[in-house]
């Protein structure tokens, strides 16, 4: 058993506090991937759960033991940054022997631990290069070689496909998600992009100003977000949010659509009240030449198309649409949905409304 | 067509061609050459007049080379010029100077970068303060400590002596030198440090291991500094040590300054020129590493 538990866990720096009281379970083997936008606190969680960062207050447990107190050496994980941060002076074979001849394993046993990895991470032609003469995917792999050599309990991901480009970083992305299902290691991940999130979670925790905002697996989240903000971050295109007014008889009015209402759920604030009406770009079809809407701009993908549409007085609003065009750009539209895929936002605390 | 294609090809090729001449370039290389010779020439007239017997020197031609070349001064300064009493030279002075410069130099730079490492990496508390103490050292200006630490020495029975030299210079060289491998450990990405100690390195071994390897450049940068500070010291040398331990440049002075006699100026330059031939060769041999290494540790702050 080991999984991560992170109870009551505070990270201040003087009297600015970053992380504020994460209560978090991360199953033994589970690949959780903490997301959120930049300076939300997620890597400085993960350098807490590392031991790189110091934890204020609460603890940290590592399968049964409790590390909050211990170096990093000593907690039985090993990271991939998102600077690689290979040794430049050693070669790929000293850089992913390091940790256990720091540790004063035998010769044979780092050798074949290290023949290992690089069989597994296809590295065998590389093992003499030094850094310097890798590029950005091989050096990636190495520092994912060093970390899997230590066979540590956790392995833990900072950003690390952030500095690929993006052709080989799907490809990293694939890598990662087999060697996952080849370890079987628990895997903490850090990322801002909701995609990594989405296709290699177990578990997504979605993080705010060092807060948890929502804890589930990446369909959950995907399809039953607790609020706005989660709403938003999963899904791409992000989920379109329509302000509505509250009515007398339980609905809800959306007046830059045309004033369509829809049946609202039980919670509903009182009448007259604001809320927001989320509808992801998938959920929305274009009716040509039967509203107000205007159509923007078209993009097109090949399979899928997204189009802007500005609604008089409101925001912008993205619809994904497949097949053909149905309007031409600059014409009016109006839009359909089915009820049953909208969901309610509280305005004031975007709450979910259920 | 053909033809058309074939001639608009035949035209001049290549990168635009540069005058070896072209005002650009006289301008640049004639400023560098004047400032080459305004510095070479003090060097060129050093050299000619060690050169030279005495009669040919009083003559008075100091830019012109000699008539009959002798090497006689050089070998007068080096193990039979005088220095007030006795006559041996420079030769003893020298191995002084040796023995002041090599543990001096190897003592402040280990210490040196321990701490800069510490400070850059380690973040401990009252870093900030320690490092502020000791920058603030470097603008001390010696003469203000020169007394107290002669009282010191004395209790501590090492004053005159060449190891109470050497602490002196050890803990002098101590601010500058702490500076500069903090930044250059500073400049280097944390991520690698980071890495070494999940990786289980501890706080030697992350200093031996990773960040030595990498710090050949700065290496070099504190190597010549000390040699040549150490080396050109004459402050220290004269205050903190007797006729016995004296350094090279102590030495030195007091032959070109003895006042009985003749002055033989072909002697004096032979000696000078001895005296600055080892911080001479030191900046021959690491020109590039020098560059780099400064480039490399002063820019960030």
């Amino acid at each position: 058993m080991t999984g991560v538990t992170l109870k009551q866990a505070v990270k201040k720096y003087g009297d600015t506090q970053v992380i504020h009281n994460i209560d978090l379970d991360i199953d033994d083997g589970e690949f959780c991937v903490f997301v959120g936008p930049s300076g939300c606190g997620k890597s400085t969680l993960l350098r807490m759960i590392a031991g790189l960062e110091e934890t204020t207050a609460g603890t940290i447990q590592i399968g049964e033991r409790d590390v909050t107190r211990l170096d990093p050496a000593e907690r039985g994980v090993a990271m991939v940054f998102q600077t690689y941060a290979l040794y430049p002076h050693m070669s790929v074979r000293d850089n992913m022997g390091f940790g256990l001849r720091m540790n004063g394993h035998p010769k044979e046993e780092i050798a074949a631990k290290v023949a290992e990895a690089s069989r597994i991470l296809k590295l065998d032609d590389y093992l003499d290069r030094k850094p310097k003469a890798l590029s950005g995917g091989q050096r990636q792999r190495v520092a994912i070689g060093r970390a899997i050599v230590r066979g540590p309990e956790v392995f833990l991901f900072d950003e690390p496909l952030s500095n690929l480009d993006a052709e080989l970083r799907v490809d990293m992305r694939v890598e990662i998600a087999r060697l996952h299902k080849e370890i079987g290691a628990t895997m903490i991940y850090v990322t801002h992009d909701q995609v990594e999130a989405m296709t290699l979670a177990d578990k997504i925790v979605v993080l705010r100003a060092g807060r948890i905002e929502q804890v589930g697996s990446p369909m959950d989240l995907y399809k039953d977000p607790d609020n706005k903000f989660v709403a938003g971050f999963i899904g791409s295109p992000s989920m379109n949010f329509i302000r509505g007014t509250v009515t007398a008889n339980g609905t809800v009015a959306l007046p830059s659509l045309g004033g369509t209402e829809v049946k609202g759920p039980a919670s509903l604030p009182a009448q007259g009240r604001e809320v927001f009406v989320g509808l992801r770009p998938q959920h929305l079809q274009i009716e040509p030449e039967k509203g107000e809407i205007r159509l923007d701009i078209r993009e097109q993908l090949g399979g899928v198309s997204y189009d802007y549409l500005l609604p008089p007085g409101g925001e912008k609003i993205i619809v994904e649409s497949r097949g053909d065009a149905v309007a031409p750009e600059g014409t009016s539209v109006g839009l359909s949905f089915d009820p049953a895929d909208a969901m309610f936002f509280d305005a004031e605390t975007e709450q979910r409304l259920r | 067509m053909a033809d058309l294609s074939s001639t608009t090809l035949d035209g001049p090729r290549g990168p635009k061609p540069r005058r070896t001449f072209s005002r650009r370039n006289i301008f640049l290389y004639g400023t560098l050459l004047l400032v080459a010779i305004y510095y070479a020439i003090p060097l060129y007239v050093m050299i000619v007049t060690s050169l030279k017997g005495l009669p040919e020197i009083r003559l008075g031609n100091i830019f012109s080379p000699p008539v009959e070349v002798t090497f006689q001064p050089w070998v007068k300064a080096w193990g039979e010029a005088c220095t007030g009493l006795n006559c041996e030279g420079l030769s003893s002075y020298f191995w002084n100077s040796v023995q002041i410069t090599v543990p001096s130099v190897i003592l402040s730079i280990i210490i040196a970068s321990v701490n800069g490492y510490a400070l850059a990496n380690w973040r401990f508390k009252g870093a900030n303060v320690f490092f502020t103490i000791l920058i603030f050292g470097a603008f001390i200006p010696y003469q203000v400590m020169l007394y107290p630490i002669v009282i010191m020495l004395r209790e501590l029975g090492l004053y005159g002596d060449l190891s109470g030299l050497v602490i002196v210079h050890t803990i002098f060289g101590m601010p500058i030198l702490t500076l500069l491998f903090r930044n250059y450990f500073t400049s280097l990405p944390e991520e690698l440090f980071k890495a070494a100690r999940v990786d289980g390195a501890g706080f030697w071994g992350i200093y031996f291991r990773v960040l030595l390897p990498m710090s050949l450049p700065i290496f070099t940068v504190a190597v010549i500094l000390q040699v040549t500070g150490i080396w050109n010291d004459f402050l220290f040398g004269v205050v903190y040590t007797g006729p016995e331990a004296y350094p090279m440049t102590v030495a030195l002075n007091n032959i070109v300054n003895t006042t009985q006699g003749v002055k033989e100026y072909n002697v004096n330059m032979a000696a000078t020129i001895i005296t600055a031939l080892v911080p001479l060769t030191i900046y021959f041999v690491s020109g590039k590493l020098f560059v780099r290494g400064i480039a490399a540790g002063a820019v960030k702050g």
